[in-house]
């Protein structure tokens, strides 16, 4: 405590406070903002050459332990050309999309992850111009897709074809250095047959790795490990190259909390077998950087100079079977701290990767916060509320203590006010949780299993204690 | 003396009048109510004897003081006034004073049958006609039309910088939609004004205002009284020419007229009185009170017109398979179902109450937080309140309109009152609700009402609740699993007799633009 200075101090608390409303077409995520100089610059240069790499055994592949997730990519208001009746007149800021996987490849970064479901199916195509502009060899860059049928009228043959083809054409590629079944998991092994198995879409993309187009066919996995289990038992039938897997150091131990699967289970079967595991949440979606303020502390009184996200960075990349830790940075603050960080990985010892896994994990759940990491796969909801938007902004009430137990909290009125006032700013009345009839076409869509429409009728019951002032 | 009193007195009561119009956060109504309250006609309308007493005895002591400092609109044109005798609009720039007003006479005729109309109105129940001579409801539409979305657009202003600043100092309001008849007669009421009390002062006060008219013929027996001691007076006419009330009639060889039905004791003329001729004192005469407040009618009312054809469109609600992540679904702005009684706020008794008493001031309209109470345009609640639930209901936490109405339009009520009183209650629109439009579940109705009136029961008559075990049966007296319950398609059923009224499920109802579910307003109000 002796060694934390004002100036340290002054970090803690701007770490804690830094807030950023750019919205992102993965929601605005500004939490893995790095640590600030009191002037607000980063400290010190980032190097371009110190970039930790792991080797994909089957391939040879050197992969930046950072990749580039494009989920999340910034957003501007659309122009003024878009159609002005669509509901969300913004669009990728693909100037700023560019410049950041720019930098990225300057310093090292070569995986870049994107599906043709993401940011309302307009990240592949964002990709594919921001990877051509940045004027690199497509052969210095590995480029990481998925085969994303979740509609059921996507999940034919020849539909299966056809996105895949679409994504070569997006990314201006005539080959996938990585593809994915995405999430499968979901829906159970039921749902495996349905999108794959069944209707020869599995196959297809096993001919197409034969052939070169794909380099490496893995798959990434949500929910039931029925089917996790079920793909690697016929591991000598897919030779899975990779499979991504959420891991953070909440979820390793803690997994029910936030992921009904072990995460440990999952990682050391991978480990066993040889396969590489690529991370996915290693932020659980920026909110292991906003933290409540004595998590804050506790991690920068560590190393003042880190910054929160750090530690949830190095935690995965401590685990020497990660092929590469994905991260959907959508600022260039993001994209700086992390490269900070793994320029090179400063491994954690094991004494600081059972601290996190235990003490601040358990902090860190004993927070109601709810886990929506603001993926938007629960987006567009039917009666248009803006799912993500109500949880993120119920989970900054909870870290910055603005969800009072009752009247006599202390700051109750002050929390009342924050909560109420934030509330109409962050989601328009229309979208709010109260227009929720429960009809529970998200919940099948969420990675983290969050029952979504319990969760909102839960958040509307709190809203209307405050209002009336009967909580 | 008079005048600087009189000036201090009228600043406060205006402002604080405004500000109770202007502010939409409930704050300035616990100290500043009573001001509206101190309104003459509303409280007539009330039959609020304190005010009624209070005006008429301060009349009868001081004349119209109630004119030069409770009226907002009378002060409103003093200030009108006040820049029409502004150096710049004068012909001789060099006088101390504009000296830009004469005496006239008084136009009696006019002023009785304007008055004898406006009673005649007020008991036939013409409340368009009786609406717009009313002076603090004049007022009243002028501020909460043309200065409230000002006052509103300044709120935004300081809440996009409290938003930049990460504070929550100031909050964004959407504006109250005004209806353009509002806006007209507003703009053209202020403007009307404008043109009158900058050329000629009080005119509107001395022609028009039946409050005017009723506290001038009081005045006449006033006790106080200005007049002029003759010995010290040069009838220099100085006091003619600055009477904005052109009630002064000075004539050479002639004692100083006043017309003390016009007379507004704003003691101007005192103030230019060069000679200290004029002062206010006792008169001999006594006068007998006789008070022209209306009593409220209770004249039966026509009775509404019924206006029938609920809108039912099927709201088809066809839920899209997503294939791509994110973004946001269009919301279709909902239409108004056509009620065949007009819904009145809790504490209001009946539509025909708040008819009767309510003289359109707007205050309740700019008060309401949830956007539910909005003018009528319809001719025979000309710019009353009347409710709507297309943007929000009658929340239970408030009781804003009932605190602030001070024409006992809407009676002050307690927040416990307000989960008793029955102001309608919900209907069903089959063809909309989503489990049978849209095979969708929903309950959302139910769910929400805070009265819970509502419960939900399967469309298939055969499967029955068990009272006893609060598990469902087939028609053959088979238990449902919990599966099977879950796909139940279930459709709202409404308690009439626990329902208030309130609008939430109104407003909640998923189906779009066409709710599934309405509120038809009762003609009585009442306790349940």
């Amino acid at each position: 405590m002796k060694d934390l200075n004002r100036r340290d101090f002054l970090k803690i608390a701007g770490a804690a406070t830094a807030t950023a409303a750019i919205a992102s077409c993965g929601g605005s995520t500004n939490g893995e903002l790095g640590d600030l100089d009191p002037a607000g610059h980063h400290t010190g240069a980032i190097p371009t050459d110190k970039m930790t790499y792991r080797t994909n055994p089957n391939t040879g592949d050197k992969v930046s332990i950072l990749g580039y997730g494009m989920m999340r990519l910034p957003n501007k208001p659309a122009s003024p050309t878009s159609d002005p009746s669509a509901p969300t007149p913004e669009e990728i800021d693909q100037e700023q999309v560019n410049k950041l996987v720019k930098f990225a490849l300057d310093h090292g970064v070569n995986y870049f992850d994107t599906s043709p479901a993401y940011c309302q199916g307009h990240s592949e195509e964002s990709t594919g111009i921001a990877l051509k502009a940045s004027g690199y060899d497509r052969s210095k860059f590995y480029i990481a897709t998925k085969l994303s049928n979740f509609a059921p009228q996507q999940q034919t043959y020849e539909e299966g074809v056809k996105m895949f083809q679409n994504s070569l054409k997006y990314l201006q590629t005539d080959y996938i250095d990585y593809l994915l079944l995405h999430a499968v998991g979901g829906g159970g092994l039921e749902n495996l047959h349905q999108r794959f198995l069944d209707n020869g879409v599995l196959d297809y993309l096993m001919e197409q790795r034969e052939k070169g187009v794909i380099r490496n066919l893995g798959f990434s996995f949500h929910g039931d490990v029925e089917v996790f289990d079920y793909l690697l038992a016929n591991h000598d039938k897919y030779h899975w190259d990779f499979v991504q897997i959420q891991m953070n150091y909440v979820d390793w131990r803690l997994a029910n909390e936030t992921n009904p699967s072990n995460v440990d289970d999952l990682y050391g079967e991978l480990e066993k077998r040889g396969i590489p595991a690529v991370i996915m949440e290693p932020l659980l979606g920026g909110r292991l950087s906003k933290m409540p303020d004595h998590i804050v502390a506790t991690l920068k009184q560590q190393r003042p100079e880190d910054s929160v996200a750090s530690w949830a960075f190095r935690y995965v990349g401590s685990k020497p079977n990660v092929l590469t830790a994905l991260s959907g940075m959508t600022y260039m603050e993001h994209l700086e701290d992390n490269l900070r960080t793994y320029s090179p990985l400063t491994p954690l010892n094991e004494q600081e990767q059972n601290w996190l896994e235990t003490e601040i994990a358990d902090l860190y759940v004993s927070y109601p916060i709810i886990p929506c990491n603001d993926c938007k796969y629960c987006m567009p909801c039917p009666f248009g509320l803006d799912i993500p938007a109500i949880f993120v902004h119920y989970n900054k009430c909870v870290n910055k203590g603005n969800v009072p137990e009752n009247q006599q909290a202390a700051n109750y009125q002050q929390a009342r006010r924050a909560f109420l006032v934030g509330y109409d700013r962050s989601v328009p009345k229309l979208r709010q949780a109260n227009h929720c009839i429960g009809c529970n076409r998200c919940s099948p869509h969420c990675p983290q299993n969050i029952r979504i429409p319990q969760e909102l009728q839960r958040i509307d019951d709190f809203v209307e204690k405050l209002k009336q002032n009967t909580l | 003396m008079l005048k600087l009193t009189r000036r201090i007195l009228a600043i406060v009561f205006w402002l604080g009048i405004t500000l109770l119009f202007l502010d939409f956060t409930g704050t300035v109504q616990p100290f500043l109510g009573w001001m509206a309250k101190m309104q003459f006609l509303p409280s007539v309308m009330a039959m609020n004897l304190i005010t009624i007493a209070i005006v008429v005895i301060a009349t009868l002591i001081m004349g119209r003081l109630y004119c030069s400092i409770v009226c907002p609109l009378g002060v409103m044109q003093d200030f009108f006034a006040w820049i029409g005798r502004w150096k710049v609009f004068r012909k001789n720039k060099k006088a101390k004073f504009a000296n830009k007003y004469s005496y006239s006479e008084e136009k009696k005729w006019l002023r009785l049958t304007v008055l004898v109309l406006f009673i005649i109105m007020l008991l036939a129940g013409f409340n368009a006609g009786m609406v717009l001579l009313a002076p603090y409801s004049a007022y009243g539409r002028i501020v909460a039309s043309l200065l409230q979305p000002i006052y509103i657009g300044i709120n935004n202003l300081l809440a996009q910088w409290s938003e930049a600043h990460d504070n929550f100092l100031f909050y964004q309001v959407e504006p109250h939609e005004n209806p353009t008849l509002l806006i007209i007669v507003a703009a053209v009421t202020a403007i009307v004004l404008f043109v009158l009390a900058f050329m000629h002062g009080r005119t509107y006060c001395n022609t028009i205002c039946p409050v005017g008219t009723t506290l001038g013929y009081l005045a006449k027996f006033s006790w106080l009284k200005m007049q002029v001691q003759e010995d010290k007076c040069i009838k220099c006419g100085l006091c003619e020419k600055n009477c904005k009330a052109a009630c002064i009639k000075v004539e050479k060889g002639q004692p100083v007229k006043f017309d003390y039905t016009r007379c507004v004791a704003c003691g101007d003329c005192q103030a230019v009185c060069g000679k200290s001729a004029l002062h206010l004192v006792p008169t001999k005469k006594r006068s007998k009170a006789s008070s022209h407040a209306d009593a409220a009618s209770d004249l039966s009312r026509r009775s509404f017109l019924a206006v029938t054809g609920t809108a039912v469109a099927a709201a088809t609600l066809k839920a899209q398979e997503k294939t791509t992540d994110g973004g946001l679904a269009t919301i279709e702005d909902k239409v108004i179902p056509e009620r065949k009684t007009p819904l009145t706020p809790p504490g209001s008794l009946s539509a025909a109450n708040l008819q009767q008493h309510c003289t359109a001031c707007q205050l309740c309209i700019a008060n309401c937080p949830n956007g539910v109470l909005r003018p009528s345009t319809n001719m025979e609640h000309f710019l009353q309140p009347e409710m709507q639930y297309d943007k929000g209901y009658c929340r239970p936490e408030c009781t804003r309109c009932a605190d602030v109405c001070p024409a006992g339009a809407i009676r002050p009520i307690s927040k416990e009152e307000k989960t008793a009183i029955q102001i309608g209650h919900a209907v069903w629109v089959k063809e909309n609700c989503l489990p049978i439009a849209d095979e969708q579940r929903c309950g959302s109705c139910a769910r929400h009402c805070p009265a819970q009136a509502i419960q939900m029961v399967p469309i298939d008559t055969s499967i029955k609740q068990n009272p006893d075990d609060q598990q469902w049966y087939d028609g053959e007296g088979n238990k449902l699993d919990w599966r099977a319950v879950n796909d139940l398609l279930m459709i709202p059923v409404v308690n009439n007799e626990k329902c208030i009224g309130c609008g939430k499920c109104e407003y909640l109802c998923p189906a779009r633009p066409f709710s599934a579910i309405y509120v038809e307003g009762h003609e009585k109000h009442r306790e349940i």
